[in-house]
């Protein structure tokens, strides 16, 4: 399984060489490889994923070890970046069994933190989340 | 929401592109070949994700192209069962809720499937969720163009090969007086449901 990320991060790349070496990119065969490279990267930029890099992932599945979700959980919170229990509930399975209220808030709390949100909708400042990065760390 | 998925096929390089670089020549056929492409179940194929294996190239008589067997890993979309996917309403119609993602358009949300209870608006042509409060009940419009999230619920491969030339024969004598034009299937569709806390229109649930 691909997080939304690494399929953003190839496509960006492959859209960078793709410019460099710029003849052949409009001949017939090559419309499909970019209608949908184009559509796809159209579609990521708009989701979490397009603030994402190499070391928010890495901070993101190290901070959810202790949880106990399963692969196709953590993918979805990676993706999604869920801000309310109502998402949390969707996303993993049987949570009322597994998580008690303070878990799932802790959990709301852990994802809003590593992951970097959307800087429009959000007012916190960037000072905050930096200190909050390191305590996690530690 | 994406796959890597191990393939392995024969690629054909034609002789005037001898002079690139090879792996380049054959990641531009593979893309060729297989970009935005559905394959029978496995998925909308996205892009090239790496080559894994080149094994040796022939040349066959008669053909001056070099013939090349190549594993190699595709980028496709194939969402898992469950999943929670975020899309745009792309219209209504009688069969539910049509959901686009930008680069895969065959989404529908089955009326079965919407929040309960809900009703078809004809003048309108959209779906309405009749929510109940204390109050009295709201009408929240499923608009065009919002943004929706959804459960992925089923998946529908179609083959959609050419069909050989004897039942070509039978659909043309059949066809043309019943409709116009063939309507064409979707070789991939997803079927989605809204009915649980959380899902529908963003704007529901932010408060």
């Amino acid at each position: 399984m691909l997080s939304n990320y690494e399929v953003y991060q190839l496509l960006t790349d492959l859209k960078e060489q793709r410019k460099d070496s710029g003849k052949n990119k409009h001949s017939a065969g090559q419309q499909n490889l970019n209608t949908i490279m184009y559509e796809t990267l159209k579609y990521l930029s708009k989701t979490p994923c397009s603030r994402q890099n190499p070391e928010t992932v890495k901070n993101f599945l190290t901070t959810m070890v202790p949880h106990k979700l399963t692969k196709a959980e953590k993918l979805q919170l990676l993706n999604h970046r869920p801000e309310t229990a109502v998402e949390i509930q969707l996303m993993v399975e049987e949570s009322e069994e597994r998580l008690s209220e303070e878990q799932i808030e802790e959990l709301i709390q852990k994802v809003t933190d590593v992951l970097p949100g959307d800087p429009e909708q959000e007012g916190s400042t960037p000072s905050n989340e930096a200190e909050m990065e390191e305590g996690i760390d530690q | 929401m994406f796959v890597a998925v191990e393939m392995v096929d024969t690629v054909r390089i034609p002789p005037w592109n001898f002079q690139r670089q090879f792996n380049e020549a054959i990641a531009e056929e593979l893309n060729k070949k297989l970009a935005n492409k559905v394959v029978y179940q496995v998925g909308l194929c996205i892009c090239l994700y790496d080559i894994t294996k080149l094994e040796d190239s022939y040349i066959f008589p008669g053909d001056g192209a070099s013939h090349t067997k190549v594993h190699f890993r595709y980028v496709v979309f194939h969402p898992f069962l469950d999943e929670i996917l975020v899309g745009k309403i792309k219209y209504c119609s009688q069969e539910g809720v049509h959901v686009s993602l930008g680069f895969f358009d065959d989404i529908v949300i089955p009326p079965e499937s919407l929040q309960q209870p809900a009703k078809f608006d004809e003048a309108e042509q959209v779906w309405v969720w009749e929510y109940e409060t204390d109050e009295g009940a709201h009408d929240l419009y499923m608009d065009q163009g919002e943004d929706i999230r959804f459960r992925v619920t089923d998946e529908v491969f179609q083959d959609t090969s050419p069909t050989g030339p004897s039942a070509a024969a039978t659909d043309t004598s059949a066809a043309p007086g019943a409709e116009g034009g063939q309507k064409k299937e979707a070789p991939y569709t997803l079927l989605g449901t809204i009915s649980e806390p959380g899902l529908g229109l963003l704007s529901w649930w932010n408060s």
